[in-house]
């Protein structure tokens, strides 16, 4: 797999990550007072433009892209170069290739209805343009890591959209809860990015020693051999580390379901749909490093897996619709990073789209909901709503069709293909396949449960069931669209063994990626029989879902009596939060306390050094004021005794 | 001649010295600084004449154009003093401090 050699300048790449840009400096700068009612209307049209044009140039790239021949598409547009040191440059550049093509029109495609949504979901709002600047810069953030052709832009992008989710999750900052989610998410991700910039220190600087100064991806791949297998199992586990962070995977997973404080858009479009797939995205960029560690890619193989499953689990007892939601997310993350580990970089990015599609529209369904019960998110206090929100009812549906993988609905083929190559692919095992299609069948267990206990059964609140009703158009269009790409979106990935052709998306991707490389040969009775055995556990999730929530509800109360240490190990989360608060969060707090801060800060930097400084002018004043007292024949005296000094000093020189 | 010259100058200038150290009275500060500056007068004029120099005698007239404004303004601020604080000793006047 050599990288390719061939560029095509498209003057207009830039275009797309600045009018995000522009978008935010406009609004940001006109949100003053954060009441905004009269300019409302000045302020959506701006924000929602903003990504539209960059759908727009993204799909004129993306045409542009398929006139060229397969192994030329490559698009650049270098802005300026913005650091030039001896050998070393990092520019401002943009490159498309058939990866980025994918990730811009997610972003911008998806991030458009999202933009749109949020005009109905966020009306009223007192910091509405505030919302919406944030937003744009978030755009422009994501857009950047996606194009960004070398290492530092996509770093840049990548803290860029990492402070544009802590502004987003604390947008409600006047709830101490909300802003307190925020710092959580920011500093996991700080742990995070710790590995990611050791990653690319260590990779900057061990390519160096070779004689190569560079960030920039090409070049990396280009020269990426003359590394060796130690130093690139290295890097490849301290980027990864980022991207545990960024995508949050089992053990940095803790501040995704928190950042559900933030608005429900906000968590569909950065939380579900776009930020967290980066961490798959740099791994999918990086595929070159990760092919030549077998180890590396085992270990992001296994996480992704371990993952999968414990999020999954989580989700069965959650009773907030967004955090059933998130650890979906999170679950469903841990199967993209199953794909890339096993060298599926095509399955993992095909996931990752259908993914987008089906997950910000189930987020956005929730919002849907939630508009429509008064922010209510409890689902034990819903139920019945499918009569009530017609359309959020049947877009709902299909996205959980599509996330518990039924035929021909996005997510069966992405799903599928994943588990396919868990299986089949050179780096994959029966035991990976195993777990993943346990945490299939969870998954559609714990989503039918979410869309029977809101849509189905009998109200169980009826105040709540009274006033609900369904959202404005505004809303309720872009879950339409949304529930089109999840419908249809699996047809460009229809794999090989149907005898439907060659596999498009992979065929689009393969100029990056190259060819997977199958374990052994298998039949395609061999094939079909592992679609069978997924559909099986969608299916099975869905009886058994049914069963106990639909037929006869008091099952999961008596399985949660039979099993109680089970039950609440599960509600609990795993106690994950509790061991980190034990393990670090409170050592952390008494050692800041009791040593940095009453000794360090307080006893020597401010008693010590700043009221130290001053007591010692005090004290050398309090001394010297005692000759200065106004008596003028002293103040001759000590004239007289200078001079004699200083004569007395000339004569004996 | 020189040399009595310059040894009664710094005579006076000693004399003037410690008068201007140990006397309280404002207006016989005022004169030991006056004695002060005729012994300089006196030692500047000697060396002059020694060395055939104009330049002394030129110094010894400025320094008496200085003593007597000095000698105006130191007075007058004396008698100032006196008026405000009906008192010429030099310890009951310490207001030159910070």
């Amino acid at each position: 797999m050599t990288p390719l050699e061939e560029t095509t300048f498209f003057g207009y790449l830039r275009w797309i990550p600045a009018l995000p840009l522009i978008g935010f400096l406009i609004n940001i700068f006109s949100a003053r007072g954060e009441t905004g009612h009269g300019r409302a209307s000045k302020v959506h049209w701006i924000a929602c433009l903003a990504p539209f044009g960059s759908f727009l140039i993204a799909l004129l790239s993306f045409s542009r892209l398929l006139e060229l021949a397969p192994e030329a598409r490559r698009l650049t547009d270098t802005v300026f170069t913005w650091i030039a040191a001896g050998d070393f440059t990092a520019n401002l550049s943009f490159s498309m290739d058939p990866l980025s093509a994918v990730m811009t029109l997610v972003v911008t495609g998806v991030g458009f209805l999202i933009h749109v949504y949020s005009v109905g979901y966020m009306h009223g709002d007192r910091a509405y343009a505030r919302y919406f600047a944030y937003l744009n810069l978030f755009m422009a953030m994501m857009l950047l890591l996606v194009l960004g052709d070398n290492l530092l832009l996509l770093f840049l992008g990548w803290e860029g959209v990492g402070l544009c989710s802590y502004f987003l999750i604390g947008f409600w900052y006047e709830d101490p809860e909300k802003a307190y989610a925020g710092l959580k998410a920011f500093v996991v991700n700080r742990i995070g990015d710790f590995g990611f910039l050791l990653g690319i220190f260590l990779l900057f600087w061990s390519l160096g020693q070779k004689g190569i100064w560079t960030i920039d991806f090409h070049t990396i791949q280009a020269h990426a051999s003359l590394l060796s297998p130690t130093v690139i199992t290295a890097i490849c586990l301290l980027l990864f580390m980022g991207a545990m962070g960024k995508s949050a995977q089992f053990p940095l997973h803790v501040w995704l379901p928190d950042a559900m404080a933030g608005p429900t858009p906000v968590s569909a479009l950065i939380h579900a749909a776009t930020m967290v797939t980066a961490g798959v995205y740099m791994v999918a960029r990086m595929h070159f490093l990760y092919v030549t560690s077998d180890f590396a890619m085992q270990w992001v193989a296994w996480f992704g897996a371990f993952t999968a499953l414990f999020a999954a689990t989580i989700g069965i007892c959650q009773n907030d619709i967004k955090k059933v939601l998130a650890y979906s997310t999170v679950s469903q993350l841990g199967y993209m990073f199953v794909g890339v580990g096993v060298g599926a970089y095509a399955a993992g990015i095909f996931h990752l789209m259908t993914h987008a599609f089906f997950k910000a529209l189930l987020f956005l369904g929730a919002g849907s909901v939630m508009h429509a019960v008064s922010g209510e998110t409890n689902i034990q206090k819903m139920g019945g709503l499918r009569s009530k929100m017609p359309w959020t009812f049947g877009t709902f549906l299909i996205a959980t069709l599509a996330i518990a993988g039924f035929p021909p609905f996005s997510g069966f083929f992405s799903k599928d293909e994943i588990l396919w190559q868990a299986y089949a692919s050179g780096h994959g095992s029966t035991a990976l396949w195993a777990v993943l299609w346990i945490g299939a069948a969870i998954t559609s267990f714990y989503m039918f449960r979410l869309t029977f206990l809101t849509f189905f059964t009998k109200p169980r609140d009826h105040h709540l069931h009274d006033h609900a009703h369904e959202s404005p158009s505004v809303m309720t269009i872009p879950l339409a669209l949304l529930a089109v790409g999840a419908a249809v979106a699996g047809f460009l990935g229809i794999p090989d063994s149907w005898g439907l052709g060659h596999n498009l998306f992979e065929g689009f991707l393969e100029p990056v990626f190259g060819k997977p490389h199958p374990g052994g040969h298998f039949s395609h009775s061999t094939e079909a029989l592992f679609v069978g055995l997924s559909v099986a556990a969608g299916l099975a999730g869905l009886i058994l879902a049914w069963v106990f929530y639909v037929r006869s509800r008091d099952i999961p109360v008596r399985l949660a009596r039979s099993f109680p240490l089970v039950y609440r190990i599960l509600l609990n989360k795993y106690y994950v939060d509790e061991i980190y608060d034990f393990l670090f969060v409170r050592p952390i707090r008494v050692l800041s306390e009791k040593i940095f801060w009453k000794i360090l800060d307080a006893g020597i930097v401010d008693d010590g050094m700043v009221n130290g400084t001053a007591r010692f002018f005090q004290g050398a004043a309090r001394l010297l004021r005692r000759i200065q007292a106004g008596d003028v024949q002293s103040y001759g005296f000590a004239m007289i005794v200078g001079v004699l000094a200083i004569v007395g000093f000339m004569l004996l020189q | 001649m020189t040399h009595e010259s310059l040894v009664l100058s710094i005579i006076l200038f000693a004399i003037g010295v410690i008068g201007f150290l140990v006397r309280r009275n404002a207006i016989v500060v005022l004169m030991s600084v006056e004695l002060m500056l005729n012994a300089c007068n006196l030692a500047f004029v000697a060396v002059s004449r020694q060395l055939m120099d104009m330049t002394g005698h030129i110094y010894a007239f400025m320094v008496m154009t200085v003593a007597a404004a000095e000698a105006a303004v130191a007075l007058a601020i004396v008698v100032l003093i006196f008026r405000t604080r009906g008192a010429v000793n030099l310890d009951q006047i310490n207001i030159m401090k910070g």
